[in-house]
């Protein structure tokens, strides 16, 4: 079989074999408030993170800031986001941002075991001639409420990422047994 | 450092005749998440969801699913959820041929300490796309998942379904 398309939920990717790589994972035995990411290898050509989360807000979803080189609190980030929270379809868009934000882990007014379920493609991650676009698809439902979302994230720089780091917008911490694995995809 | 490649597939199934379900079983623990992608028709042409029944030793068919979707047809975006169901929402299926493709993400589906959440979406190019977020309440790993047609239409000959496995470092 010379190639396995994957459909990759986020992105209809084509997956060669041998070519999708676990490069590490951080599955929280505490609360934590920030999980990084550093020394990522640049061998290959796109980036996904997995994400089965719960934060601390008090309320049952948070979202979850994304940078990129220890670059925040600036401007270097735009976003853009569809969601649907089971009856209503919404949009949102922001410009010159801090962060880039994907949605959705669930917050702590959800039930103890309920966590929610991200996957985030970061593309072309080392090419230095281009910015870096970032899309996600993510979710959670608690039995009585739920979202489901779309996003979109532009980080306005050249420079390959090596580094990546996440922390709930609203919550101060992620709870335990969130979980957040890190792949490689390579290239043809 | 990278521990090695992962994305295995792990069992394909393609419909030499018409049936009305699809199971995987004896699925192993020893991966982070699972994925199923289908690419589906049903005997009677129509639009449908796949309903995904997961479980340990054997599916669970209690009111322990809920559902969230967000969905476009062309002309009108909209959203809706439901809750205590007997089966999990998933991907679309339509057509007598098979024209309808989808993907589902089972996250952490091993673990015991969790329930477990399903991201899918499906794409019908000429009726729809649409993601949903599952919920199965449930803390048992998941080794063995059922799909159908919502409505008990068979998926016609053809029909694919190939189940991945993706293990995390």
């Amino acid at each position: 079989m010379l190639n396995i398309i994957a459909g990759t939920l986020s992105s209809p990717l084509v997956i060669a074999p041998n070519s999708y790589e676990s490069i590490a994972t951080t599955t929280l035995s505490t609360t934590t408030a920030t999980i990084t990411f550093s020394s990522i290898p640049s061998t290959y050509t796109h980036l996904q993170l997995r994400i089965f989360a719960k934060t601390d807000r008090a309320l049952n979803r948070d979202t979850i800031n994304l940078t990129f080189n220890g670059t925040s609190g600036g401007t270097a980030y735009s976003r853009h986001g569809l969601y649907g929270d089971g009856s209503t379809v919404g949009a949102e868009g922001s410009q010159s941002q801090p962060s880039i934000f994907i949605l959705r882990a669930s917050g702590n007014s959800s039930a103890t075991n309920i966590f929610g379920g991200i996957i985030v493609d970061i593309l072309d991650y080392t090419n230095t001639n281009k910015y870096k676009t970032v899309r996600s698809l993510g979710g959670v439902d608690t039995n009585g409420a739920g979202e489901i979302t779309f996003y979109s994230g532009s980080y306005q720089a050249t420079t390959s990422i090596s580094s990546m780091t996440l922390s709930p917008v609203n919550g101060t911490n992620f709870l335990q047994y969130s979980s957040f694995a890190l792949y490689g995809i390579k290239g043809a | 450092m990278a521990a090695g490649s992962t994305y295995t597939p792990i069992a394909t199934t393609t419909l030499g005749s018409a049936q009305a379900s699809v199971t995987f079983s004896s699925i192993s623990g020893s991966y982070t998440d699972l994925i199923i992608v289908t690419n589906t028709g049903v005997a009677s042409g129509g639009g449908g969801s796949i309903y995904v029944q997961v479980g340990n030793g054997s599916v669970d068919t209690g009111s322990n699913y809920s559902y969230t979707y967000l969905q476009g047809d062309g002309s009108t975006a909209e959203s809706g959820r439901s809750s205590n169901l007997t089966a999990a929402r998933t991907m679309r299926t339509t057509g007598t041929t098979v024209v309808a493709n989808g993907s589902l993400h089972l996250m952490n589906y091993s673990n015991t300490t969790t329930y477990k959440t399903m991201l899918s979406r499906g794409n019908v190019a000429s009726g729809l796309v649409i993601a949903l977020v599952n919920l199965w309440r449930s803390t048992s790993a998941i080794n063995v998942i059922t799909m159908t047609d919502e409505s008990g239409r068979n998926f016609v000959t053809g029909s694919t379904f190939t189940l991945y496995g993706i293990a995390a470092a």
